[in-house]
């Protein structure tokens, strides 16, 4: 195809000689080979580039009206919902777009860890996304705390006070998070800053992210290497057309939330205005920091709660080297697919009962959720490496796309 | 269309191409109106809005304005420039002949009593605000009014004589709600 490209003639021709933006569309977006055997999992990529873009475009509108000062935030986030144009919609579609995209991202993670994807070769690729993760995570944090509602303000006095849980330096650390002597407006302003600078951080991550992802390409279902041209298919119309086509349902999906119940998934309390004087009754954070809050309340020492709950997130860096199977695909590993649907019952588990009250039997689940959750990456996946035997893989991806009967049928006819 | 009835399971169907444009027209208009009507609600929070379009009125009360003084209100963020013109002014103002003005208006059609003259103070040059509000203003050559910025000379009806502003000054809708009371707006 490069010969082909160079031939290129008149305007495009004339640039791409230049600038070979043409080039490296039609590399990365249409010629791009991918394994042919992808399922709808391999969407969630795609999808959340796609949140990203939304996220912050929306943003940029909303930051036109916002007004990061502790007196008047509150009423200039009311004041986007009833007076400007389409506010309402603007802002619903920004605050439905975190939760979505939490969703989105947390499959992705998912669908890596079912199908191995962190493994050799892609190392440094599923570490860059765990960045992500966690520069999404402060993002969506500090774009809780702009609108200066009572989960807002109590939201980030807990989050910031986990950091006053180190030893002498805590309270330095705090207040130097604080810029003062308590969550006020210096926070509001450094915060709403941060919320604006970091999303272009991740788009920046995302870059690599792909660079790193196109090195090798994407893994698929059956975890075997790419062996030769037949197992893949060009990027375009194949994966265009499936990827448009899983746009279309997720963001059925997310306009259904929007339109009818846009505030699902918050707080009533966050529609009263800050009060640094009254906690509300029943804190809790956003639904997608529910696991790591329940390990963080499972743990009765303050420190070993804090550490726990930040190892949570970073022991995925360590998933490539926890992890030494041979065998990507749980598809093919009998005793790691139990293991891992057990890991995502209990992810959900640990996520039910970080928004049940810190009391009673709660406890005892969390720290039993815990414990799994921590069990699975460093004494399971190290055992599995060594211990589990696995039957014998497809020679490679089309192999294993023509043992299955129909499409078989389908292939002979075609070569007819 | 009427071959595909014939296949049988082990054959593929040829490709109908009238239905594949069908769908790909289809599917790309309804992507692109949806896109637009997205795209057009979001550019459209950056109008205008409901708190803005409510400020776009305003009273004044002339009665304790006497003859010569002036008065700025405030009108859409703009100051609006008020004259309580004095018989000379109003005269100076009328005797001009039309033709010889670069931007071609009747004193008489820019007011609704001529002892009330009211503008919108922005110079049609720039958006510069002219001097001649204060007592000891530069008021021009003409009388009326002096723009610093690049030196437009209005006169006391505010119609560009002189510089490189290129209309008059504008003209706010309003209207007498009772003798001494004007709404702006």
């Amino acid at each position: 195809m490069d010969n082909q490209e160079n031939k290129k003639t008149g305007i495009t021709g004339w640039i791409d000689k230049r600038l070979p933006v043409f080039t490296f569309i039609n590399h990365n977006l249409r010629d791009y080979p991918t394994p042919k055997n992808l399922n709808y999992f391999w969407n969630f990529g795609s999808l959340a580039g796609i949140t990203l873009v939304i996220m912050i475009v929306t943003g940029i509108l909303l930051a036109m009206q916002y007004t990061a000062n502790t007196d008047i935030a509150f009423d200039s986030v009311e004041r986007i919902m009833r007076d400007v144009n389409n506010g309402w919609l603007l802002r619903y579609i920004h605050m439905n777009g975190a939760s979505m995209f939490f969703i989105i991202v947390y499959i992705h993670i998912f669908r890596g860890l079912y199908y191995g994807s962190y493994k050799y070769p892609r190392e440094i690729l599923w570490m860059l996304g765990v960045v992500i993760l966690l520069l999404m995570m402060a993002t969506a944090f500090m774009g809780y705390v702009l609108p200066w509602g009572q989960m807002s303000f109590w939201g980030a006095t807990v989050i910031t006070n986990l950091f006053s849980a180190f030893p002498v330096i805590g309270d330095y650390i705090v207040t130097f998070l604080w810029g003062g002597f308590s969550v006020d407006n210096p926070t509001l302003s450094r915060f709403f800053v941060l919320h604006y600078l970091l999303p272009f951080a991740i788009v920046g991550v995302v870059a690599l992210h792909l660079v790193a992802l196109h090195q090798f390409g994407s893994n698929n279902p059956t975890g075997v290497d790419v062996k030769s041209s037949g197992d893949t298919i060009p990027f375009h119309p194949y994966y265009t057309v499936k990827d448009y086509f899983g746009l279309g349902v997720f963001l059925i999906v997310y306009a259904a939330l929007v339109f009818f119940a846009p505030n699902f998934l918050g707080h009533p309390d966050n529609y009263i205005p800050a009060n640094p004087l009254q906690t509300p009754a029943h804190i809790v954070p956003e639904w997608y920091f529910l696991p790591f809050y329940a390990i963080l309340r499972a743990v009765p020492d303050k420190l070993t709660g804090v550490l726990l709950m930040f190892a949570a997130v970073l022991v995925l860096f360590l998933l490539p080297w926890l992890d030494k199977h041979k065998v990507r695909s749980a598809t093919f590993r009998p005793f790691y697919k139990q293991f891992y649907w057990l890991f995502f019952i209990n992810a959900i588990v640990l996520g039910w009962v970080g928004a049940m009250p810190a009391e009673g039997v709660y406890v005892l689940i969390a720290r039993i959720a815990s414990v799994y959750y921590f069990s699975f990456f460093l004494i399971i996946m190290p055992l599995l490496s060594r211990f589990e035997k696995v039957g014998e893989l497809p020679s490679s991806i089309s192999a294993a796309v023509l043992s299955k009967k129909f499409d078989k049928d389908i292939n002979e006819s075609y070569a007819k | 269309m009427k071959e595909l009835n014939t296949n049988t399971k082990n054959k593929p169907s040829p490709i109908d191409e009238e239905k594949r444009d069908f769908l790909f027209i289809t599917t790309a208009g309804l992507a692109i109106a949806g896109g637009g009507a997205f795209a057009w609600s979001m550019i459209d929070t950056m109008n205008p809005s409901k708190d803005v379009l409510a400020l776009s009125t305003t009273e004044v009360d002339l009665s304790p304005l006497e003859e010569g003084q002036s008065l700025t209100v405030m009108w859409r963020g703009k100051p609006i420039f008020i004259r309580h013109r004095s018989e000379s002014e109003i005269s100076s103002a009328d005797n001009v002949s039309v033709d010889d003005l670069p931007h071609k208006e009747t004193d008489e059609s820019r007011v609704k009593n001529p002892k009330w003259l009211v503008v919108v103070g922005v110079c049609s040059h720039l958006g510069c605000v002219p001097l001649g509000q204060k007592v000891g203003d530069s008021k021009g050559e003409y009388g009326g009014w002096f723009c610093p910025c690049h030196g437009s000379h209005y006169d006391t009806s505010g119609r560009i004589r002189k510089g490189p502003a290129p209309l008059n000054l504008e003209i706010p809708p309003y209207e007498f709600v009772s003798d001494d009371i004007i709404r702006i707006g």
